[in-house]
This record gives structure tokens, sequence and C-alpha cells, in this order.
């Protein structure tokens, strides 16, 4: 994004050469974005509801990602599910910073979101997007398991497909 | 029939001679051989975690009563294999504070005794990669290597949570090799030999879970807690320890516990099958098959189990097995030795 990299002559050369490469990460997408396995990770209402998402009526694991994982370290994605205080802030940015590359963030509800209706709290973080890049917004309070399921979805596509991604810069928000 | 009877000693004897027409001289050969052996064990391990990684999810959720990953092939088949490159392009993760090397080697020293458990076990006729004629023995020691490099993984991490983890992973695999040793032993009394090979020779018309009912029951009861699988998944009891030995692992190092659990969980169902089930003995089907059909059999009752029934608690596993299993078992050694005593006087 607004770097000019010089092509060399030889361009389509090192293109062939390096295609092989490309499909590696093709690969490594797909399994990325089908093994989303979550961190087991619940702050409020929204957990409750991310619970039910893995039972036997909305069953997460039809997508492969019932597999939550109690250490950060094995997981891929940590949904938040609820207001973030100021307390609490510190120590999901430190579980956020253990989770290994790549890592994906699904901001679950209003409050993970903008902060919902504590928004003007004094302790509670206007959304989780002032620390964390989130790649997810999933809207409702709390959004239902179906909501959940698509958010899951929508992630993977976003694996998939990363040319897709448009990037907003922090300003612009 | 014959001919898959005989297909896997049949390549074997096919690359023999081709080799020997190359005029190769014969260790060579034989090594050549013998690594083309390996391989093939090794192929076989990773194609067996592949499926039973799936199978346990499938299971897990057809006890849960939900379809378990049904989106990726045909009922959900490939999900392992995603899982599998997922993990393969994860960060490496090593904690500052870690003792790099024993935290660097612990994966693989998890891994190695469970690749070695398949050196003496019989596949089928004829079928045996090295015929030991201390098998059992070999068996039981090299598995218990294996809790070593448990400690080690969680003295590596540098974390509380870690070496926790490890020290119950130690205690409860020290406490339950007793009685799965002693519940082996009526076996070996009643065959006179620690030859895996002669062990399953010797139930040719009868199986031994007939003879040694209360031995199998206390062998399987043991081999579930030898292998980390619930109900005695203590050591990564996610209530209490985070992820006990493993927290501090990612990514492929984290896989290779994975996968030296579901190689030691077909080792242990394959010393099961030839101690108790008769080994590769049954009628129509190629003896390999049988094997497989039985070892599968058992991993599926491992996997029920485990989805079953909740985990135990740590002073309960260490009372079970002192106080239960212990007694129990030499109780059936004592029965043994006295049944051996009267069928030979009854023999005169």
């Amino acid at each position: 994004m607004g770097i000019n990299v010089e092509q060399p002559a030889d361009a389509k050369q090192l293109l062939k050469h390096n295609i092989i490469l490309t499909s590696i990460e093709k690969v490594l997408n797909w399994g990325r974005a089908h093994s989303l396995w979550p961190l087991t990770f619940g702050i409020a209402c929204c957990a409750i509801e991310m619970m039910s998402t893995t039972n036997s009526r909305y069953d997460l694991s039809r997508f492969g990602s019932e597999l939550f994982r109690p250490s950060p370290r094995q997981a891929d994605l940590i949904i938040i599910p609820g207001s973030v205080n100021k307390k609490l802030q510190p120590l999901v940015e430190r579980v956020y910073n253990q989770m290994a590359d790549p890592k994906y963030v699904i901001a679950m509800g209003n409050c993970a979101i903008s902060g919902g209706p504590y928004r003007d709290s004094y302790t509670v973080l206007p959304g989780v997007n002032t620390f964390l890049p989130v790649d997810v917004y999933i809207p409702g309070c709390p959004p239902r398991p179906e909501a959940l399921i698509d958010g899951v979805l929508k992630l993977r596509e976003r694996i998939m497909h990363p040319e897709r991604a448009v990037k907003v810069s922090q300003d612009e928000q | 029939m014959e001919l898959l009877e005989r297909l896997f000693v049949n390549i074997a004897g096919l690359a023999r001679t081709l080799m020997a027409g190359w005029s190769l001289p014969n260790s060579i050969i034989e090594l050549v051989v013998l690594i083309l052996g390996i391989i093939a064990i090794i192929g076989l391990i990773i194609v067996d975690a592949i499926i039973l990684v799936w199978l346990e999810r499938k299971i897990a959720g057809f006890i849960q009563e939900r379809p378990g990953p049904n989106r990726l092939g045909p009922a959900g088949v490939f999900q392992t294999i995603a899982d599998t490159f997922k993990l393969l392009g994860k960060e490496d993760v090593i904690p500052r504070s870690a003792d790099r090397w024993v935290f660097r080697l612990a994966p693989p020293l998890v891994f190695v005794p469970a690749i070695m458990l398949y050196a003496v076990i019989p596949f089928g006729k004829d079928m045996v990669p090295v015929d030991l004629n201390v098998g059992l023995f070999y068996c039981f020691s090299i598995a218990s290597l294996g809790t070593m490099s448990f400690l080690m993984a969680g003295w590596g991490s540098h974390n509380k949570y870690s070496l926790l983890g490890g020290m119950r992973t130690v205690a409860q695999m020290i406490s339950y090799e007793i009685p799965l040793l002693l519940s082996v032993l009526g076996v070996v009394m009643i065959v006179g030999s620690l030859n895996l090979s002669d062990i399953v020779a010797a139930q040719k018309n009868v199986w031994f879970i007939i003879i040694q009912p209360v031995a199998f029951i206390i062998y399987l009861i043991a081999a579930t807690a030898e292998l980390n699988r619930g109900p005695f998944d203590l050591p990564e009891g996610e209530q209490e320890l985070v992820a006990g030995v493993y927290t501090e692992f990612s990514g492929m190092r984290w896989a290779l516990f994975f996968l030296a659990e579901y190689t030691n969980m077909v080792a242990t169902a394959a010393i099961a099958v030839t101690l108790f089930f008769g080994g590769w003995h049954g009628p129509w089907l190629p003896s390999w098959m049988w094997f497989f059909l039985k070892v599968y059999l058992i991993i599926f009752f491992f996997m029920v189990i485990k989805w079953t029934y909740p985990r135990i608690r740590v002073d309960h596993l260490m009372h079970f097995g002192w106080k239960f299993l212990i007694p129990l078992s030499l109780a059936n050694l004592l029965l043994t030795g006295v049944g051996i005593e009267i069928y030979r006087f009854m023999r005169g």
C-alpha cells in the first residue's frame, strides 16, 4: 500500500520461480481457514452464547472449530465475548500476545465492538479495537449462536481470500 | 486371500530378490529392507494418527448428539489434514525463561519411545519387525521412558502449570506402571515366554481374555492411565492447570505430543490384542487385517470411555491405583499361579 516496488526486468522469470511459494501460502491459508481453534476465554453474557455455539444444538465443530484450547499458545482465534474494562485490558492484551502467529480476533457483541451500553462508563473501554486488531465484528446483545457461526465463516472467507480484505488504518476509524 | 495374507511378506521378498539381482552384498540388502520396514511403520503411524483424530472428534460428536466435523470432504475426513497444515504454519514460540534444550528435546523424546514400541509387535503371520525373545519386557521398559520426557517438558517450560502437570504425569505413570506390569505377568506365567510371537502362538485355541479376564480389565484401566487419556487425563486438566505440560508448546512441538499420544494408544491397543485377544489369529480374513480390526475395536473402546466419563480427582487416582489395582493384580497373580499348579497336577 503506497509503497512502490520497482519491478526487476525479469519479473516474469522470478514469478515463475516463486510460484511454488504462493501455492504453499494458499495451502497454508486453506488449513488456517478450516481449523480455527478458539481460546477458552469468556468475559460476560456473550460467553454463554459462545458456549452454546459449541453444544449439540448449534455445533461449531461442523466447521472444525470446536477444539477450544485452554492454552493461548495453541489457539488461533480469540473471541472477545463481552465488555472489556480498564482493569481487564492489560490481561486481554497479554493473552493476545501469548498466542502464536497467525492469530485472529473476533469482537463478539456490542460491548466488545464499541462498549455497548457501558460506552460512557469511566471503567469500560469503548471497544476492543482500541488495543487489538479485530478481524470480524459480530453485532448483537448478545449475538445468537448462529451469528457467531456466521462470524467464524466470515473470518474463514477472509483468511482464504486475503486480497479481499480492505485495510482501514487506525485514524480513519 | 492367500495373496493378501502374504502381501507384505511378499513385498519384502520382492525387494530382496530385486536387490540380489543388482549383486549387492547381503548386509546392505538386509539394511535396505529394514529401512523400508521403518518407513512403512512411520507411514502407518502418521496415517493412523490422522484417522484417529478424525475418529475421536466424530465419536465425541456421536456421544454428545451432534454431527462433529462434516464440512471438509465426506463426513469431514479431511479436517485433520487442514489441522496439520495449520499447525505446520504456526509460529514456534519458545519462552524467554525456558530451558531451551530441554524444551526443544522434550517433544521428540516423547515421540521416539512411542515409535520404538512398534519394533516388536507381531502385526500378522510372519510379520514381526524384530522377533525379540524379551519382547514384552522391551515394550514396558521403552514405554516407561516416555515418562521422563513429560517431566522434561514440564521443567523446561519454566511455567508453574507445566511443572505441576509434569509432576502429575510422572506420579500417575509410575503408580500405574506397577499394576500394568503385574497384570501382564499372569499371561507370561501361562505361556512361559516373554516373546510376543510365542504369546500369540499360545492363543491359537483359546484367547487369554477367557483365562485372564481380571488381568485384562486391570491392563485396560492401567493402560488408559499410562496414556494420560480420559478419565485419567489429569496432566492436562484444564480446570486447574491451563493445559498442564502442554501449556507452553505451540505449533508442531505441541502436535508431536499429540501424535505421540495417538501412537502410544495404537501401540497399547496392539499389545492388548497380542496379549489377550489372540493377536492375528482369526478365521477367513488375512491375519494382519484381523489384527488391525481388533486394535481399532479396542481404540474405539478407549474413545468411548474418554467421552463418557468425567475426569477423576488426583487423590482418588492415587488411592485407586495403590489401594485397589495393585492388591487386585497381586491376587490375580496368586490365583493364576495356583491355577497353573492345579492344571499341571490334573494332567499328571
